[in-house]
């Protein structure tokens, strides 16, 4: 789990050009939308894009997505028990 | 009677204000590499640019560095317009979609990317960053025409729909690009 909640903010960085924004800075729990990185709605669709292609996960649902994709704890959580 | 006053020029990874060289970074770095360098150089907190095309990042880069004596602070909101123009559209950015899309089995687009598919998303992230609300406008010409652009500020300006503008060609191609941006008053 640690491991995939790195990986991730190294990859939600990159993906999202976070110019300014460290791994360590990203608090696992804190929501990725609104007051925490401050994400917009393309972001929430990279998001689901890196799902995706990079994890073989497709989101079925779109009200599910909220939920999901909360904070980087809640998206690692959903990857591990999502992933084929 | 239309002022023209600051002038900025951006080729060949160097910046030049009123003809003076304002930033300089190697001739070796790449497009995304200089616009990165001279954004960090004005220490102006705006994550967002990071997020933009390059041809976009070109004219916010510019707009920038011609508002930073603040001629717009004279007018309204309303009273200040974009008009800008460029050979190549967003081709480079286009390409970069379609290079996400022509594969079905390898089938990415990436909606950060398409939504930069249109010249004018240029001057809509101009007018997001300094708060302009006046006409704006985006042209397609083979070359830089400056009269053209003027022309159209003076209607505008006869017809009482703006005061101000930023004016100018922003143009990138896969090999090179070009800025000539003016402040008109």
């Amino acid at each position: 789990m640690e491991e995939l909640i790195e990986k991730l903010k190294l990859q939600i960085i990159e993906q999202l050009n976070l110019e300014d924004v460290e791994p360590d800075e990203i608090d696992p729990e804190e929501p990725l939308f609104g007051d925490g990185l401050g994400l917009d709605s393309i972001d929430a669709l990279e998001l689901i894009v890196l799902l995706e292609k990079e994890y073989g996960i497709k989101i079925e649902n779109p009200k599910d997505g909220q939920k999901i994709f909360f904070s980087v704890k809640s998206l690692a959580e959903y990857i591990l028990a999502h992933q084929k | 009677m239309t002022t023209k006053r600051t002038h900025i020029t951006i080729r060949n990874n160097k910046i030049f204000k009123n003809g003076v060289l304002f930033f300089e970074a190697a001739p070796y770095l790449t497009l995304k590499d200089f616009l990165k360098a001279a954004w960090k150089n004005l220490k102006v907190k705006y994550p967002k640019f990071y997020k933009m095309d390059e041809v976009s990042k070109l004219g916010v880069l510019a707009a920038e560095i011609l508002l930073i004596d603040e001629p717009h602070k004279a007018f309204n909101e309303e009273e200040v317009g974009v008009i800008l123009s460029n050979a190549h559209s967003t081709l480079v950015t286009d390409t970069e979609h379609w290079n996400s899309v022509k594969d079905d089995s390898n089938f990415f687009p990436s909606p950060a990317v398409f939504v930069y598919t249109l010249p004018n998303i240029m001057v809509g992230e101009i007018c997001i960053k300094h708060k302009f609300k006046g006409e704006n406008a985006f042209f397609i010409t083979e070359q830089y025409d400056a009269e053209m652009i003027f022309q159209h500020f003076n209607l505008l300006k006869t017809q009482n729909k703006i005061k101000a503008a930023i004016g100018g060609w922003v143009d990138q191609s896969q090999d090179d690009y070009l800025v000539e941006m003016f402040w008109a008053e």
